[in-house]
Formats: structure tokens, C-alpha cells, sequence
């Protein structure tokens, strides 16, 4: 049977069966009347005889029906005339659950892209980040050598360190972000080449032996133009010739999933591109950034871990004065680890359960609407009940209608957190840094807004479910629908302050944080980024190396010195709170005579400084001096220390100039001057000690210029531009005012405070509706009430109590439970946020504040209302 | 309480499917109309069974959509516009299917509630 002809073959059906109801029904009457009865009572006779029609016809139909799709379809129709009928509620919900369900998958879709979802490599299972110590960069190169020959875990380990390198196509020279890598990096990860081949561990045969280049897909697309013929094109890294050899695939961007590399070149080349000849065989030097492993199918992580514990046991042994105490850890890759898969999974799932109380939130806030809606309706229920129509059928109109709602919410909500993760994921929040955000959505996030919505359709459809299970139609329809709007704790109540709790939780952390960001940005960093401006110069990229070097910093400062309106110049080896990290280095106290791992002292960060370096960075000098161009590799070993080292390590703050200490190599340092101590690597670190030694003495040929002056920052970063393209036109620059440099550091928390404000605007906006509504009802339930109030006299103090008092006083209560939950909550933000601290009189007050200004807004109309009562209309009107 | 609807339950104490072996029954007799139907079946029962007319009417639907029963409009010996209904071949089988696997079901249940005979012997 085609659809057609049954749809067309029922309607005779059904007519068929009308008309013989009918029919029988006459037929009894007629026979009733025969045995003598009066038509009427025949006719009521017959009716009683033959049952309920309608449900009989309606079972009758049943019969020809795909019984459940048909009458879900028409519960549909009918919750959407319901649903048109009262725009103001469908548009109330609809936004409600768009928002909640929206930020949920937001979230969802980040924690999914960076936590959940494995590395886009083949077999991501089994590749691993092989981690050592708990620092940023932790490997050696012959480290790395010696674990890959002795391990007996893994079928290849590959090791990588990210640098910078001016890539010279014969125009325009430009930086570009490189791994460099091993040779059997790309056969570890198990990638095929999108175009030519990758190099393998076959090209490597000593140093400098492999001069080949691999192209990231994103670059070769920007900057080549989707040239085909590239492959076999011979370009210039930091003035070496390097043959390209291929594209890697679309999506590989390397093994840290934020961090977009440009391209690929072979480690063993790691001198031509840094001039640094001896790091590469220097075992001390933890300068590799991250190892990663394929580990043998058959075994755990944590035997590959035992197994390179007895490797560095081995090289413990064999080289004392290198190895250090870390021991090797494994984690899963695309965060470097656990570095910042730690903090980032505790972010997110922090955020996905603040996310998860919104939803909550909005299913408590929908479903006091959806009960006091019922509560509305129930004389049509009770009207449906006595007609026939059984309790499961209404409730599941009702859970139609709010499955309906929760779906139409969810897509909306869907939609617009696909348009925000596509955003942000070709955003770029750094422009010096190729770092951004992958987090495209895919099918996991779709699935999981869906299932919220229909869970949350469920939850807040469940709330009226009593209400209608108890309704005795018999009672209502006589009395009209129940004045049970009273004294007594209703679930709405219930549910509002539950509502509020959770809304004043959210907005208590997002003040808090907002509180942290504010005093983290006043915060003393031990040196002053306002009218600073930086200069990212490295020497190498532009051809120098040796003797060259330190001669062409001197005359770039002299040169910047002399512009107008210039306080200050001093250069640094890497400037504090440049993320991702800064260098340190181990010392020991003078006294020490065994220089092993054992007895270190501490690990400083390490900064090497020019001269004016103070001046120009701001950082005030306590006591000593500042260095001189004469500190330099004639003049014995000098320092200047931070006040934290001169009392960890020197033991005395006030006569710490003058004392020694001594570095790995056992060279003895006489410290010179002490400065006040600042922030490195973070703003959230405590006091940690840090050391300064003169450039010439320790010669670094990536440096950063420093320039002090109350000029113009635009004005200032061209004349600095010029003077020094006048030196030497082939320069790759970076200028930037330190300030906005700054904002790399300050990401992580800045980041926090956006999502955590969000999330309390929608905290705030959710308590908003939620009172708002509850008043309203009050109110609109209450109506003849308060005209009677007034036409005996209430004054208007007395018609607001009644009116909105009782939902002030919920709100109240809910705050005040929400209010102790956030501060309880905080704690747990204080590890991202710097200075986030809930024992601020500040964020008291302004939670409270907040609260009473939401229940203000909230209850205004409402209030109006009430007051605007005109008893002689409203009783003339009953 | 006497206004409130009957409700499903009244009108299916019935055990499922005897309503429609009753129909069918009544029609491999004659073919007959509704209302017909209901009169037989009550008078049969010495009205012994209440059932409630419209009831009739979901399972002759039943009966149709399965091609038990044929229906079709005519005129009855009183002149009166009807839909007669008649037992089809496969109802004729279903019918014979059902009352033998009724009557063994009755036997069983009679056999159970049978008092002081031991289901040994």
C-alpha cells in the first residue's frame, strides 16, 4: 500500500466508521423507544450503553495508525500551537537553554579538541611525551642518544627543540618558527608526506650534514602559493643553504597542538642554525624542548618508565656532574605533557562543571516556569482528564513541550558555539608567536549538545509531573484551578533557590577573578613595562657569529642611545615573563666543595645584561653597583643577585654584595649588587631567586633590546627601526612596546577571567529571568488579592511585601548559600588566577551588591504591577 | 461518583483477543452488522457478559486491518442503512487456531482450580 492511497483510504475509513457509530447509536435509541421509553431518555440510554465515543473512535483509528510516530506527531502539533500561543515563555526558554546549552558545548568543544581528542597521528595510542623533571625543556642531546640506544620500551623515540630561524627565499627574508628535529621524527609519528618526502634518521651523518627542509602545509600554502614545484628549491636558513624536500600533510603542525610550526629541519644541522657549536654534544645543556615515543604494543607506560629510570641509573653513574635528580615520567602528548596538560585539564573541567551548573541552572529556572505554566493549565488538564484522555498522554504532551523547547534551545545554542569555536580557532592571540587555539568542532560535540538538550528537556519537564499525577478533575473543574499559591514551601521555591545558589556561585568567581586580574596587572614585576619598548634582535639569523657578535650589540645600543628623547638602553639574554619560559641555571654556595646534582644550592633564573640593563628595564639597584663595559672576559666573574637569592643563597640580604657563590663548572662569582626582587617566568610563581651576569662575560647572540623613553611608542619603534636598518639592512626586527608583550604572560589568566565573566553574566542573566519570572506570577496569581489589600486600605509598603517580599527573601537565601559555596569554589581558582583570593571585602560586597541589584531589576515590573492595582477594575472585571 | 467516565480498564475485563474471537464466532454463524454483533453476543451470554457497546467497534477494526472480516454497506431485513461483515477464509482458520488454543487454556485453568484432585493421578 503506497502512502497515498492509505492516507486517502483511511479518511473512507474512518468516515465509514462515523457513520456506523452513528448509526448504532440510533438504532438502540429506536429500539429503547419501542420498549417504551421517552426519546429522550432513550437517547441518554443509548449513549451510556455505548461508551465514551470520542476515546472508542480514537482507539478505532488507532488501529490503522503507526500507532506511536502518528500521535507523538500530533502531541507535536499541538505543543506548537501550545508554544505559539505564549511567545513571551517559548522566547524565555528558547534563550534560556540557547545560552546554557551554547556554553556547554563551547567548553565541551575546547576540553574535547585539547584534552580528549588523541594527537591527529596515525596509532596515537601508543606515541608518548617522555618527560623529565617537571621544567619546560628537559632533555640533552646525548641524552636523548644514549635513552634511544638503551631503552628496551619503545620502538623509536624522537626528540625536538623549537627555534627561530630567518628563512631567505632570495626575497623579503622573514622569521620563520622551526622544529628541529631527529631524523626518524616524522617515522615515529607514522605521517606520509602531503608533497615529496620527510628526511629520516638515514640523511643524518654528523653535523651539519643534513641541510634539508620540511614545509608545514599552512606555510607552504602562505608563503608559497601552493607551488607544487618547490620540492628540490634551495633556500637560506640564517644564510645557509637548505634544500626543501617536502610538505608535511594538512592539520600536522607538529606534536604541540597550540603550537603551529613553520617548519622542519634535521637537529643534527643545529649548529648552521644557531652558530652555537658545542650545545649540541653538551650533556649538561637541557635545551631540548620535548621527546616523544612510540612504545612497543606490549608495553605499559609505567614499565617504559622504570625501564628509563635504569637507563638515567646508568647515566647517573657514568656522568655524576651532568645528570641531574629528575627522574624520566611518561604523559600523553599535544600539551608538552603534563607542563600544561595539568593546568589546562583543571581549567577546563573547572569550567566544564561551572558550565554544567548554568544548564542546571537554567533547567531550575524553566522548570518553576514550566510548573507554574501547568499550574495555569490546570483546568485544561483537568478538562482533558474527564474527557477520557489518560495522565501518561498529558504527561507526555508535556514532555513533548519541553523536549521541543530544549531541542529548538540546543540547536540554537549548537549554531552559535560553532560560529565562536571556528572563531577561535584561526584566532591568534600572540602575533610574535605561531600559537592558537585548535578546537573546530566535530560530531562528539555535536552529540554532546544534543544529549544535554533532551537531558535538560527531561529535567525541567519532570517538575510539573506531580502536580499533574494529583489533579482530581472533578474538584477543579467545580472550584476553577486551586488558590494552593500560598504559605506553604512550594518545589518552586525550592528549585528558584537552588536557581540563585548556583547563579551567585558563578558570579562570585567570576569577581573574584576579575579582582586577581585587576591586582595581577598592578602587581610589582621587578621592573617597569610602561614606556619600555623591546627589541627582539637575533644576531645569528642575520649572519653573526663569534667576535662579530658582541661588537655589533655594543654599537646597536650606542646608536639607539643616541636617538632623541632615548632615557636608557640595556639589552638581555631573554626578557622576565617572556613565556614560555626563561633560563636558569644551578649554583652552589661558595663552601661546597663536591659540585654533584646533590649539593646544588638552588636553580636561579639566569639573565645575561648589558650595562644600562637596570636603568632601562627599571629595576631599582638596593645596594652595589650596576655592571661596566669593563666586566667583561678579562675582568674576574661578577653578578648582581635579586634579594631572594641573596638570602637563599648568600645567607645575608644586607651583606650579600661582596660574598661569593659558584656555578656548575665550579667558577667562582663575586656579587656585585643586589636588585629587588620581581616576577620571571609567571605571575602566580612565588619569590624565586634570580641571577644577572654581564653579556660580555657569558655572550648570547639572541638578545633583546630594552629602550626607556617617554616618547610615543609608534614615533619610538621607527626611529628604532631606521637606526638600526641603517646598521644592517638584512636584520629580521621585532619591535614592541613591553606592555602589549606583556600579554602573553598575562593569556592564561586573562583567558580565565573572560570565561569565568561570561559564565557570571549568564549566571546573572539566568537569576535575572528566574526571579523575574517568579515575581510575575506571584503577582499576575495574586492579582484579586492585592486589589482587595488596597481597597481596604493597604499602603503601598504593604502591597510590595506582598507582592515580591516573598520572592526577595528567596533570593536572599539563595545568595547567601551561593555566596558561601563560590567563596568555597575560589579556592580552587586561585591556582589560575594570580592573587584570586575570596577573603576580599571587595567581592563580598560586591556579590551582595550584585544580587540585590538583580533582584531589584528583576522584581521591578512586577512591583509596578503590583502597585499600579486599581481595585475597582479588577473587582468589576471578576 | 456516578458522572465519571468509564475508564479503560472496565471495558477490557476481557481477557485480550476474546472479544474478537466472540465476533468471529458470531459471524462464521451469520454475517451481521454492529449492532447486530452486540445483541447476539449479550443474548448468547445470558447476559452474563456487560460489554460495553462501542467497544465492539476498536476490534472489528482490529478484525479488518487483519483481514479477518470483509465489511460492506447494505440494507438490513428492516430497512435500515448497515455495514454487514462477514468472516474471510483466513478468519475462518484464525477462528479455529484461536478456540483451540482457548479451550486448552481453559482446560489447564479449570484443571488448576479444580479443588481437592492432585495433578498426580
Amino acid at each position: 500500500m503506497t502512502l497515498n492511497s492509505s492516507i486517502f483510504g483511511r479518511r473512507r475509513l474512518f468516515n465509514d466508521l462515523n457513520e456506523e457509530m452513528r448509526l448504532h447509536i440510533e438504532e438502540r435509541t429506536e429500539q429503547l423507544m419501542r420498549e417504551g421509553m421517552s426519546r429522550q431518555e432513550a437517547e441518554r440510554q443509548a449513549r451510556v450503553a455505548f461508551g465514551n465515543p470520542t476515546l472508542i473512535e480514537e482507539r478505532s483509528r488507532a488501529v490503522w495508525q503507526w500507532p506511536t510516530l502518528e500521535s507523538i506527531w500530533a502531541d507535536v502539533r499541538l505543543a506548537l500551537r501550545g508554544l505559539r500561543k505564549s511567545p513571551g515563555f517559548t522566547i524565555t526558554a528558547v534563550l534560556t537553554l540557547t545560552l546554557a546549552i551554547g556554553a556547554n558545548a563551547v567548553v565541551f568543544g575546547v576540553l574535547n579538541a585539547l584534552i580528549l581528542r588523541p594527537l591527529n597521528v596515525p596509532q596515537a595510542e601508543s606515541l608518548f611525551v617522555v618527560q623529565h623533571g617537571s621544567g619546560i625543556a628537559s632533555h640533552s642531546y646525548p641524552d636523548y642518544l644514549d635513552l634511544r640506544k638503551r631503552n628496551r620500551s619503545f620502538d623509536d623515540v624522537a626528540v625536538f627543540a623549537i627555534s627561530q630561524s630567518g628563512l631567505d627565499t632570495g626575497k623579503d627574508p622573514s622569521n620563520a618558527w622551526e622544529y628541529e628535529t631527529t631524523g626518524n621524527y616524522f617515522d615515529v609519528l607514522r605521517i606520509q608526506p602531503y608533497l615529496g618526502r620527510f628526511f629520516h634518521a638515514s640523511d643524518e651523518h654528523g653535523p651539519n650534514s643534513a641541510p634539508y627542509v620540511v614545509l608545514s602545509y599552512a606555510y607552504w600554502h602562505t608563503h608559497f602559493q601552493d607551488d607544487r614545484t618547490v620540492v628540490g628549491r634551495v633556500v637560506r636558513l640564517n644564510k645557509h643553504p637548505f634544500t626543501i624536500l617536502g610538505v608535511a600533510p594538512p592539520g600536522f603542525q607538529g606534536t604541540i597542538l597550540f603550537f603551529a610550526s613553520d617548519i622542519f629541519v634535521p637537529i643534527v644541522n643545529h649548529e648552521q642554525l644557531s652558530g652555537d657549536k658545542l650545545i649540541l654534544n653538551a650533556r649538561g645543556s637541557r635545551w631540548m624542548f620535548e621527546m616523544v615515543g612510540r612504545l612497543k604494543p606490549v608495553v605499559t607506560p609505567a614499565q617504559a618508565a622504570a625501564d628509563l629510570n635504569s637507563v638515567d641509573a646508568y647515566l647517573k653513574q657514568s656522568y655524576p656532574k651532568e645528570e641531574s635528580n629528575d627522574s624520566y615520567t611518561l604523559a600523553r602528548p599535544g600539551l608538552h605533557g603534563d607542563y600544561l596538560n595539568g593546568p589546562t585539564q583543571a581549567f577546563l573541567t573547572g569550567l566544564m562543571l561551572l558550565s554544567g551548573l548554568i544548564l542546571l541552572a537554567a533547567c531550575a529556572n524553566l522548570g518553576s516556569l514550566f510548573a507554574a505554566r501547568a499550574a495555569d493549565r490546570s483546568r485544561e488538564v483537568a478538562l482533558r482528564l474527564a474527557l477520557g484522555s489518560t495522565r501518561s498522554r498529558i504527561l507526555r504532551q508535556l514532555f513533548t513541550e519541553s523536549v521541543l523547547l530544549s531541542l529548538a534551545g540546543g540547536v540554537v545554542g549548537l549554531a552559535a558555539s560553532i560560529l565562536l569555536l571556528r572563531r577561535l580557532s584561526v584566532w591568534q592571540p600572540f602575533p610574535r608567536y605561531p600559537l592558537h587555539v585548535p578546537v573546530s568542532p566535530d560530531a562528539n560535540v555535536y552529540l554532546v549538545a544534543l544529549v544535554l538538550a533532551l537531558v535538560s528537556g527531561v529535567l525541567f519537564g519532570i517538575v510539573p509531573v506531580r502536580q499533574i499525577l494529583r489533579v482530581n478533575p472533578y474538584q477543579i473543574v467545580k472550584a476553577g484551578s486551586t488558590g494552593a499559591f500560598g504559605r506553604r514551601l512550594t518545589v518552586r521555591d525550592g528549585l528558584l533557590v537552588v536557581q540563585i545558589a548556583i547563579c551567585a556561585v558563578l558570579v562570585t568567581s567570576s569577581m573574584v577573578a576579575v579582582r586577581g586580574l585587576m591586582r595581577s596587572m598592578r602587581s610589582n614585576f621587578g621592573f617597569e613595562p610602561q614606556n619600555a619598548m623591546l627589541v627582539d634582535t637575533d644576531l645569528t639569523t642575520a649572519g653573526y657569529s663569534g667576535e662579530k657578535v658582541p661588537a655589533m650589540q655594543r654599537r646597536m645600543i650606542d646608536a639607539l642611545q643616541a636617538i632623541p628623547g632615548v632615557d636608557s638602553v640595556g639589552s638581555v639574554n631573554y626578557p622576565p615573563l617572556e613565556p614560555p619560559g626563561s633560563w636558569q641555571g644551578t649554583v652552589y654556595t661558595d663552601t661546597t666543595e663536591d659540585l654533584s646534582p646533590s649539593n646544588t644550592a638552588a636553580d636561579p633564573y639566569w639573565y645575561n645584561v648589558t650595562p644600562d640593563y637596570f636603568r632601562a628595564s627599571g629595576t631599582s639597584l638596593l645596594a652595589g653597583r650596576a655592571f661596566t663595559w669593563h666586566d667583561d672576559t678579562n675582568a674576574p666573574r661578577v653578578a648582581v643577585v635579586n634579594r631572594e637569592f641573596a638570602s637563599k643563597i648568600l645567607g645575608s640580604v644586607p651583606e650579600a654584595v661582596g660574598r661569593y657563590f659558584k656555578l656548575r663548572d665550579g667558577t667562582r662569582v663575586r656579587v656585585v649588587g643586589l636588585v629587588e626582587d620581581g616576577k620571571y617566568v609567571n605571575l602566580t610563581e612565588g619569590q624565586r631567586p634570580a641571577m644577572f651576569f654581564p653579556l660580555l662575560q657569558s655572550p648570547s647572540s639572541w638578545t633583546w633590546l630594552v629602550v626607556r623613553s617617554s616618547r610615543d611608542p609608534q614615533q619610538l619603534a621607527a626611529a628604532v627601526r631606521r637606526v638600526l636598518q641603517d646598521i644592517d639592512p638584512a636584520m629580521v626586527l621585532a619591535i614592541r612596546p613591553w606592555s602589549t608583550e606583556l600579554g602573553g604572560t598575562l593569556f592564561p589568566s586573562r583567558m580565565a577571567t573572560i570565561s569565568l565573566g561570561v559564565l557570571g553574566m549568564m549566571g546573572a542573566m539566568l537569576s535575572i529571568t528566574g526571579i523575574f519570572g517568579m515575581a510575575a506570577y506571584s503577582v499576575s496569581k495574586r492579582f484579586k488579592e492585592l486589589g482587595i489589600r488596597v481597597a481596604l486600605g493597604a499602603q503601598r509598603k504593604e502591597v510590595l511585601q506582598a507582592a515580591v517580599g516573598r520572592s526577595f527573601k528567596l533570593l536572599a537565601i539563595g545568595s547567601g548559600v551561593g555566596l558561601v559555596l563560590g567563596l568555597l569554589a575560589t579556592r580552587v581558582l586561585a591556582f589560575i588566577v594570580y592573587q584570586a583570593t575570596p577573603r576580599d571585602p571587595l567581592v563580598l560586597a560586591g556579590v551582595v551588591l550584585a544580587m540585590a541589584a538583580l533582584g531589584l531589576l528583576a522584581t521591578w515590573i512586577p512591583a509596578q504591577r503590583a502597585l499600579s492595582v486599581n481595585p475597582l477594575v479588577l473587582l468589576r472585571e471578576e | 461518583m456516578a458522572n465519571m467516565p468509564m475508564t479503560e480498564t472496565a471495558t477490557r475485563d476481557l481477557f485480550p483477543g476474546a472479544l474478537e474471537m466472540m465476533i468471529l464466532e458470531s459471524l462464521r454463524r451469520q454475517p451481521a452488522h454492529g449492532y447486530a454483533l452486540v445483541q447476539h453476543i449479550q443474548q448468547r451470554s445470558n447476559n452474563l457478559l456487560q460489554v460495553e457497546e462501542g467497544s465492539l467497534y476498536p476490534a472489528l477494526q482490529r478484525l479488518l486491518k487483519a483481514k479477518l472480516v470483509k465489511a460492506e454497506w447494505g440494507v438490513s431485513t428492516t430497512n435500515r442503512r448497515v455495514r454487514t461483515y462477514q468472516i474471510t477464509t483466513a478468519g475462518l482458520r484464525h477462528l479455529e487456531q484461536q478456540i483451540s488454543s482457548f479451550e486448552r487454556m481453559f482446560e489447564g485453568i479449570a484443571l488448576v482450580l479444580k479443588p481437592g484432585e492432585s495433578s498426580a493421578t
